[in-house]
C-alpha cells in the first residue's frame, strides 16, 4: 500500500517538477547564454526529479514495484519456473535452445577423443609395442560400438513403445492444459497437503521465505501439476537405455578386454593404469549418454516443442509482469523452492529494508543483542570509578585498614578514597547512550580528538622550530603514508579489539594529518603579522595565542574535515576486522549471513552520520574563520 | 632627548651561494625628537632593511643604532611600526585589532575601551569598532593599522610604505591623517616610500638612498610637511618650488636606476 501510493507519488513528483522546470525557463532573469554559471544555481525541483529517480531506481530494481502491485506475481512466476526447471533436461536433447542434438554432440566429441588417444597412445615411447597394440584395439572396438546405438535397424521394439508412450503422455498434456479441465481433479489428500502448506506459507520478501513455493493462485496451481506431471515424464525417459543385444555383448566385450588388461599390470605401472582408467571412462560415458538413433526422436522432439509453446502462451500475464516488473533477472526454481536471481536478490526491497531497519531501531530487538543507538541508566559512581585511576588511592600517604580481632574491617581515609576511584559507594544514575551506532561515532570522536589534542600543538611547533620539524618530521613522514589499516593488524594485536584499539588506530590517522595541517598552518603565518605583533609588545607565548594559532586556524580546521572523514573510512574497516559492537560489525555479520537489507541499512547509517560529521564540521568552520579568504 | 641615533650601520647579507650583497654601508644619520623623515630611493636600496634594523627585527652585521640612548637589540613597543599592507589580524574586529598592544600589556578594560574609541575618532573609524576587519576598504585598514600602533604611545613610529597600496583619492586623505597625527601628537616618525611626491610633502627631511650599497644619498631639509599642515596638499603639490625639487630628485632616481641597468647589462 504504501510502496504503490509512492511509486505513484514519485511520477507524479517527476512530472511536476519537469512542468515547473518548463515555466522556470520562460521566466529566466539571467542571460540565456550557454556557459553562463549562473543558469547552474536554484533547481531545487531538479533536487526533487533526481532523488525521485534514484528512489524510483531502487523500488524497479528491487522488484518492490512488482511486489506492491502484484504481491502474487513471484509466486506464479515460481510455478513457471517449475516447469521451466523439470522440462530442462528433455529441452536440452534437442536444438530448442542449444545448437545440436545432444546425441550429436557427445558423438562427435567422443569420436575425437577416441582419435585422439589413439594418436597420443602410438606415439608415446613409454609404452611397448604389445600394450600399445591392446589399447588401440580396445579404442577401435568402442568406436565400433557407437553404429549400434545410432542405426536405426538395431533399435529395439521395447524401446520404441516406450518413447511412444512418453511422447503420447506429453501431447495429452499439451492438449489438456491451455483448457479448463486441466489440472484435473485434485486428489483430496493432496488438496488437503497443499492446503495445510499454503496455510503456513509466509509471504514474499525477507519474511525467511525469499519466495512462497507453493502455488497460491488457479494459474500457478496448472504450472505446478503440471511441471509435477512434466518430471515424471522426463524421468522416466532419461531411465531408457537404448542398449540392443549386439551392444551389450560388444560392451561387455570391451569391458573384459580391459579388466583382463588391468588384471596383468603391475600396481607401479601408472602410465598404463591411467590410460585404462580412462579407456574406461570414455565407455561408459557413451553407454549412459541417451544416445539414440537420428529419425527416433522426432515425434518425441515436436511433442516438447509444442509443451513449450502452449505453456508459453498460457503464461498470459505472468510473462508480462516478468518481463516488465523483474527488470535484470528472474525467479528461478531449484527442486523445492524457489529464490530470487538478479538485483532483486541483493538490492533489497525498500519495503523490507525499511521494516528491518525500524525493528532494529528497537532497543529490545537491536542487533545481536546490541541496540543501535539507545540509552541505559548507569550510577555516576561507575562513571566516576571508570575514569579516575585506582593509584590515586595508593598514593595517599597511611596504610589499607587491617581487620581487627573482632572480625570488622573499620574504613579509614584511604580506603574510602579507594571506594570512590574505584566507583564503590551509592550514587544517582543518568542516562548513557549505548548501541552500535553511538560505539562507532564514540571512537572516532575520541580517535580524532586525541588526535587534536597532541597533533595541533606538535604540528604548530614544528611549523616554527628547526629541531622539532627536523626531529619529528621522519617519524610522521613513516607512519603517515601506511595505508591506516595496515596498522590495523598490529595495533589490534597490541591494544585489544575493542574500544582502545580502535581509538589508538584512529589516533595514528587523526595525528599525522593534524600535525600536517597545523603545521601548514603554523609556517604560513605572514611575517608582517608577526612583526606587527612583535612591536605592539606581545610575549613568545602571546604571539603563538594570539596570532599564529588563529592564523593558523582556517588549516586545522579543514585538516579536521579530512581527518574525520579519514577516520569515518578507517573505523568501519576495523570494525570489520575485529570486534563485537559498531556499525561496521553489524555489516560484517550481516553480510556473513547475506541479510542484505541489513548491509544496505548499515550503508545508509554509514553515509548518513559521515554527512552528519561534515556538514557539523562545515557549520563549525563557517562560525569560526569567516575571514577565510578574505584576508 | 630621545633622539634615534645610528652611526656606521653596516649590513652584509650572505646568500647560501656564498654571494654577498651589501644592503647597508656606513649609514650614519641622527633624528631629532618630533621629526618626519621620509626615505626615498630605488628599489634595492636597503630603505627596508634599514626600517627592520631600527625596528629590531634584524641585527646589524656592525654598527650602533640607539633610541634615547638605548641600543636597539630586538622589537619594543617603544618603536611602532605600520606595515605596508596593514598587516591587521583579520580574525580580530577592528576595536580588538586596535587594542592587540594594550591586552598585551594586560591594560584594565576601562581604559583600552577609552582609549580604543579616543584613537577610533582620531582616525575617522567612529562606529567601526565591531566591524571585522576584512570587511574593511584598503584605506580603513590602513587607519587600523595606525591606531593600533599609536595607541601604544609608542616615541618612534616606523612606515614601511603604508601608502603604497592605496588609490590616488585614499592615499592623498592618508596623507593628511599622517601629517595632522604628527602635529598633534609630535612623534618621530620615519616613513618609507617609493613616492617621490609623498616624499616631499610629508618629509620634513627626506633621504634619498642610494643601491649597491646601500647608503645615503643626498639630504633635503625641506618646509612642504609644516606648510601642509595650514594649507592643501593640492596647492603644495603645484608650487614651483615643490615641482623644481620633485623634478630633480626624480632624475637622481632615474640615474641610478639607469647606472644598475648599466651595471647588470655590462
Amino acid at each position: 500500500m504504501i510502496i504503490s501510493s509512492l511509486t505513484f507519488l514519485i511520477i507524479f513528483a517527476v512530472i511536476g517538477a519537469i512542468l515547473y522546470g518548463q515555466k522556470l525557463i520562460k521566466t529566466e532573469k539571467s542571460d540565456a547564454v550557454f556557459g553562463n554559471p549562473e543558469r547552474s544555481k536554484g533547481g531545487i525541483h531538479w533536487v526533487i526529479v533526481g532523488s525521485s529517480f534514484l528512489l524510483f531506481l531502487w523500488l524497479y530494481y528491487s522488484w518492490d514495484i512488482a511486489k506492491a502491485f502484484y504481491p502474487k506475481s513471484a509466486n506464479e512466476i515460481c510455478q513457471v519456473a517449475k516447469v521451466r526447471e523439470s522440462m530442462l533436461s528433455l529441452k536440452y536433447l534437442f536444438p530448442i535452445d542449444e545448437r545440436q542434438h545432444k546425441s550429436t554432440a557427445i558423438i562427435h566429441r567422443e569420436n575425437e577423443n577416441i582419435q585422439n588417444y589413439i594418436k597420443e597412445i602410438s606415439s608415446n615411447p613409454n609404452l611397448n609395442q604389445v600394450d600399445k597394440e591392446v589399447y588401440i584395439n580396445i579404442l577401435e572396438k568402442i568406436k565400433l560400438s557407437i553404429p549400434y546405438l545410432t542405426n536405426e535397424k538395431y533399435l529395439e521394439f521395447e524401446t520404441k513403445i516406450t518413447i511412444d508412450k512418453l511422447t503420447e503422455r506429453i501431447n495429452n498434456l499439451t492438449n489438456v492444459f491451455p483448457t479448463d479441465n486441466f489440472p484435473p481433479p485434485l486428489s483430496l489428500d493432496f488438496e488437503k497437503e497443499l492446503n495445510e502448506g499454503l496455510s503456513k506459507q509466509l509471504g514474499w520478501g525477507a519474511t525467511g521465505m525469499e519466495i512462497p513455493p507453493l502455488p497460491e493462485t488457479k494459474l500457478g496451481l496448472k504450472y505446478h501439476i503440471a511441471a509435477d506431471q512434466l518430471r515424471l515424464i522426463s524421468d522416466e525417459f532419461f531411465q531408457i537405455r537404448n542398449h540392443n543385444p549386439q551392444y551389450k555383448t560388444l560392451t561387455n566385450d570391451i569391458k573384459s578386454d580391459i579388466k583382463n588388461h588391468r588384471d596383468k599390470l603391475n600396481d607401479n605401472q601408472e602410465l598404463e593404469i591411467t590410460l585404462l582408467k580412462e579407456i574406461n571412462k570414455l565407455n561408459k560415458r557413451i553407454q549412459f549418454a541417451s544416445i539414440f538413433p537420428p529419425t527416433t526422436l522426432v515425434e518425441f522432439e515436436q511433442a516438447v516443442r509444442n509443451f513449450d509453446a502452449v505453456q508459453k502462451k498460457e503464461q498470459g500475464s505472468i510473462a508480462t509482469k516478468d518481463a516488465l516488473l523483474f527488470p535484470g533477472g528472474t525467479i528461478v526454481s531449484s527442486g523445492p523452492t524457489c529464490a530470487e536471481d538478479g538485483p532483486g536478490r541483493w538490492l533489497p526491497k525498500p519495503s523490507d529494508t525499511f521494516r528491518i531497519f525500524a525493528d532494529m531501531l528497537k532497543p529490545s530487538v537491536g542487533f545481536k543483542f546490541v541496540p543501535m543507538f539507545w540509552y541505559e541508566m548507569m550510577g555516576v559512581n561507575k562513571i566516576v570509578g571508570f575514569i579516575l585511576p585506582d593509584w590515586i588511592a595508593d598514593i595517599i600517604p597511611g596504610k589499607y585498614p587491617i581487620h581487627s580481632s573482632d572480625g570488622q574491617v573499620k574504613p579509614n581515609f584511604k580506603s574510602k578514597v579507594l571506594d570512590i576511584v574505584t566507583g564503590n559507594f551509592e550514587a544517582f544514575k543518568i542516562p548513557v547512550p549505548v548501541g552500535h551506532i553511538w560505539d562507532s561515532f564514540l571512537r572516532v570522536f575520541l580517535g580524532l580528538v586525541f588526535g587534536i589534542i597532541l597533533g595541533v600543538p606538535l604540528g604548530i611547533f614544528m611549523g616554527l622550530n628547526r629541531f622539532a620539524k627536523g626531529f619529528f618530521d621522519p617519524l610522521v613522514e613513516l607512519y603517515r603514508p601506511v595505508p591506516p589499516l595496515a596498522w590495523a593488524p598490529l595495533v589490534i594485536t597490541v591494544f585489544g579489539i575493542d574500544n582502545v584499539g580502535k581509538i589508538f588506530l584512529l589516533f595514528m590517522v587523526s595525528l599525522s594529518i593534524m600535525i600536517i595541517s597545523a603545521r601548514a598552518g603554523a609556517s604560513g603565518t605572514q611575517l608582517s603579522k608577526i612583526h606587527a605583533a612583535h612591536s605592539l609588545g606581545a610575549s613568545r607565548w602571546q604571539i603563538l595565542r594570539e596570532v599564529i594559532f588563529p592564523n593558523s586556524l582556517p588549516e586545522i580546521l579543514t585538516g579536521i574535515r579530512v581527518a574525520v572523514g579519514m577516520c569515518w573510512g578507517t573505523l568501519v574497516a576495523a570494525e570489520f576486522l575485529a570486534g563485537t559492537t559498531g556499525i561496521g560489525f553489524v555489516e560484517n555479520v550481516a553480510r556473513k549471513y547475506m541479510q542484505y537489507e541489513v548491509i544496505w541499512i548499515t550503508i545508509f547509517v554509514m553515509g548518513m552520520l559521515g554527512l552528519l560529521f561534515d556538514i557539523t564540521i562545515r557549520k563549525i568552520i563557517d562560525k569560526t574563520i569567516p575571514w577565510r579568504g578574505k584576508g | 632627548m630621545s633622539d634615534l641615533v645610528s652611526q656606521d650601520l653596516n649590513m652584509i647579507f650572505k646568500s647560501p651561494k656564498g654571494e654577498t650583497v651589501h644592503a647597508l654601508k656606513d649609514v650614519t644619520f641622527k633624528l631629532k625628537k618630533g621629526e618626519l623623515l621620509t626615505v626615498l630611493g630605488p628599489s634595492g636600496c636597503g630603505k627596508t632593511t634599514l626600517l627592520n634594523i631600527t625596528a629590531g627585527f634584524l641585527k646589524p652585521t656592525s654598527g650602533l643604532i640607539t633610541l634615547g640612548g638605548n641600543e636597539i637589540s630586538g622589537p619594543g613597543v617603544e618603536r611602532g611600526m605600520v606595515f605596508q599592507q596593514g598587516a591587521l589580524f583579520e580574525w580580530l574586529t577592528v576595536a580588538q585589532n586596535v587594542n592587540f598592544g594594550l591586552r598585551m600589556k594586560r591594560v584594565d578594560p576601562e581604559t583600552t575601551i577609552k582609549k580604543v574609541e579616543e584613537w577610533l575618532e582620531i582616525v575617522g573609524l567612529k562606529g567601526f569598532g565591531n566591524t571585522p576587519t576584512y570587511q574593511l576598504s584598503g584605506g580603513m585598514q590602513q587607519r587600523v593599522a595606525l591606531a593600533r600602533c599609536l595607541i601604544n604611545d609608542p616615541e618612534l613610529i616606523l612606515m614601511d610604505e603604508p601608502l603604497g597600496a592605496l588609490d590616488a583619492l585614499t592615499r592623498e586623505k592618508m596623507q593628511s591623517l599622517v601629517l595632522k597625527i604628527w602635529k598633534e601628537t609630535g612623534k618621530t616618525i620615519i616613513l618609507i616610500t617609493h613616492s617621490v611626491e609623498e616624499a616631499l610633502l610629508l618629509g620634513e627631511r627626506v633621504y634619498v638612498m642610494a643601491p649597491r650599497p646601500g647608503r645615503i644619498h643626498k639630504e633635503y631639509n625641506l618646509p612642504f610637511a609644516s606648510r601642509g599642515l595650514k594649507q592643501d596638499l593640492r596647492e603644495i603639490k603645484n608650487d614651483k618650488e615643490f615641482v623644481t625639487k620633485r623634478e630633480e630628485i626624480l632624475s637622481m632616481i632615474w640615474d641610478m636606476e639607469e647606472e644598475i641597468m648599466g651595471k647588470e647589462t655590462g
